[in-house]
């Protein structure tokens, strides 16, 4: 995994509440069995619309979405950072995430930036004023900089490490492999297996 | 301190804990399918590494398979070639699949309980959202993404930070004709989509021990809709009397080392959650959802909510824009609303006792003109029992459409979809945007308000049938 520690870029305002894993990608895209080629998919449906906030030409090239709270519910499909981080994302800033997507991001290498709702709010107002703003995300910092807005940022402290390093999971799991012998060696007899 | 059922199962599963580090949890089965596996196993190839327990492992094909002429060839091919991929992928690493034909093929989650897999007091992950089914039988349930569906198959472990705990105690006996779809709906309006967000759910009390294995099933399947990782309740003579006897349960000594155990996985009464909400079951009636997320739901009684009901700007934003998908207007009585397709299936209530419930409302009755019924059973021994009972003639003399086993229209990733503008009473888990066919319309209900709704072709509950 590629580390992150400093990004600057555009941001992109995505002024909805509850935006499930289905409108990030349907799931007719999950039929692809490759672990890039997701941008089409990408919010498919609303894409659909002229209107929608990444159809217009102030917004392209943004590697920054700004969205309203409860962003990742429902499914717990990784194309959803998959189909963010092939658009060109590398951050998405929101009061609230679902918590699968905010793994599946610290996974993937999606940055997750917690904010209160007021910081959502100015970041919105800001960017739609001047759709050219550059926004800053620190991870060392843990802060967000745009125009005279700076704001700290909560991200899970392991999850920020490994983004920093741009750690393998399993590689740090597999270091401990004889403490996962030694569990194994005392499990009960009772326990099911598949075969 | 007493520590809660949840607390109890995951201390059970620590292999190491490290100051600063999440914890490392052992994980006792792993359910695999075919939408979110192949990059997982493209990732173990890449690095060369195997899979660490296959025997711990059990994949199924249920997210993309036909409910029609599934003895032919899977018609799209992008399809065909995921379910391809599994099979390859099952092969190569020698774990056990149940495949398109196969006698014990169907929805993940319905496969694991009915083969007497998933037990309590166990860790069970999946790379799927509805995973916290099987809390229903007291184990740590969740769903996982691909990422950790590839580090469970190399480590047969997850490092994970503790979850919260939330009780949800249900006082009194659910009244009759409410249901465990009914309860969990009633919940999510409740708490909200994001209430349960960081917290694992305990569901307690009269109106939860009450209801049978397949009903707290459906209970904790839909957790996830609340935000919740997961859903439990804790095991009792429900849940051994499920067990037992099933393929895969422990016999002689084993099982009663394991009742043992397995009676010790309860809240202990010193025991405090960070949360708790409680429902009085005397409240409850047959609920509907109006909107497009399953927080956006009411009494079938009730009228389609207004903006002006909101409590802030976000929330009359998401009112307007859901009623402006669903094309509904504020004030519009639930049962006055019109229904194109019914959808009876799904992880959520395509069991046995969805099927009879469904069939019993609809009994001598007939599918409304102009409304299309599909009746798909959550796996093939689900839909083999069903037939031996004599319910797929009766779903048919109605002139429903009964199907071959697999998740169908609850994703529409198969054949099954809504078109455009169409509006369904679903029995399943998700109102979502587009959730069942681009531009589809989906009210989420009972298996008995689906089957009823099916009869008068709009929203109705068995008691409203003459």
């Amino acid at each position: 995994m590629e580390a992150f520690t400093v990004h600057t870029g555009t941001a992109a305002p995505l002024r909805r509440s509850n935006v499930d894993t289905d409108q990030i990608i349907p799931a007719e895209y999950l039929k692809r069995i490759t672990r890039h080629g997701f941008e089409d998919g990408l919010f498919s449906a609303w894409r659909k619309d002229p209107d929608f906030v990444l159809n217009k030409p102030e917004y392209a090239g943004v590697s920054v979405l700004v969205a309203g709270p409860d962003f990742g519910t429902g499914s717990s499909r990784e194309h959803a950072v998959w189909a963010l981080q092939d658009y060109g994302f590398k951050v998405v800033i929101s009061s609230r995430f679902a918590d699968i997507f905010r793994g599946n991001s610290g996974k993937a290498g999606l940055l997750t930036a917690l904010v209160d709702q007021d910081v959502v709010e100015s970041l919105w107002a800001l960017i739609e004023a001047d759709p050219s703003t550059s926004v800053t995300v620190d991870l060392d910092a843990q802060t967000i900089s745009a125009g005279d807005i700076v704001a700290s940022f909560d991200v899970d402290p392991y999850v920020r490490w490994r983004l920093l390093e741009g750690l393998d999971d399993i590689g740090i799991t597999l270091q401990n492999a004889p403490d996962i012998e030694r569990f194994e060696s005392a499990r009960p007899s009772f326990t099911p297996t598949t075969r | 301190m007493g520590r809660t059922l949840a607390e109890k199962v995951w201390e059970a599963h620590v292999v190491r804990r490290a100051e600063g580090e999440p914890d490392l949890l052992y994980i006792d089965l792993h359910l695999v399918h075919e939408v979110t596996s192949p990059q997982a196993f493209d990732g173990l190839r890449s690095t060369g590494r195997p899979v660490r327990r296959p025997d711990l492992t059990l994949a199924t094909e249920d997210h993309n398979v036909p409910t029609i002429d599934i003895d032919k060839p899977i018609a799209d091919p992008i399809s065909r070639a995921q379910v391809e991929a599994l099979r390859k992928n099952c092969a190569e690493f020698d774990i056990p699949l149940f495949p398109l034909g196969s006698a014990d093929q169907g929805i993940v989650h319905v496969v694991g309980p009915q083969l007497g897999l998933t037990q309590p007091g166990m860790t069970v992950v999946c790379g799927d959202s509805h995973t916290s089914t099987h809390g229903a039988f007291g184990a740590l349930a969740f769903g996982i993404g691909t990422s950790e569906v590839e580090h469970v198959l190399a480590t047969q472990t997850l490092p994970l930070k503790p979850f919260k705990t939330m009780a949800v105690t249900v006082n009194g006996p659910l009244p009759a004709g409410v249901t465990a779809k009914d309860l969990i709906l009633a919940v999510i309006a409740k708490i909200g989509t994001g209430g349960g967000q960081g917290y694992v759910i305990e569901y307690r009390g009269e109106g939860v021990r009450g209801l049978s294995m397949e009903g707290r099933m459906t209970l904790c399947n839909m957790s996830i809709e609340a935000g919740a990782r997961a859903g439990m309740v804790a095991p009792d003579q429900t849940t051994f009397d499920y067990i037992e006897g099933r393929e895969h349960a422990p016999v002689g000594a084993d099982w009663d080392a394991a009742v043992a155990y397995w009676q010790t996985l309860v809240t202990d009464p010193d025991a405090t959650f960070d949360k708790e909400v409680v429902i009085e079951a005397s409240e409850l009636s047959p609920f509907v959802t109006w909107g497009t997320n399953p927080g956006q739901g009411v009494p079938l009684s009730a009228t389609v909510p207004s903006p002006d009901d909101a409590a802030d700007d976000v929330e009359r934003a998401a009112i307007e824009r859901a009623l402006e998908y669903m094309a509904l207007t504020p004030g519009t009585p639930m049962k006055e609303i019109p229904v194109d397709t019914v959808f009876v299936g799904s992880c959520t209530n395509g069991r046995i006792e969805d099927l009879r419930a469904a069939a019993a409302v609809i009994q001598g009755r007939k599918v409304a003109d102009g409304v299309r019924m599909l009746v798909v059973p959550g796996s093939v021994k689900v839909r083999l029992q069903a037939m031996s009972e004599g319910l797929d003639e009766v779903f048919k003399q109605a002139g429903a459409e009964w199907r071959e086993a697999g998740c169908s229209m609850c994703l529409a990733m198969n054949p099954d979809k809504l078109t455009p503008g169409e509006r369904s009473a679903s029995t399943s888990n998700r109102n979502f945007e587009g959730r069942q066919g681009p531009g589809g319309r989906t009210h989420l209900v009972s298996p008995q308000v689906a089957a009823a709704t099916a009869v008068t072709g709009r929203f109705a509950s068995p008691a409203d049938l003459a």
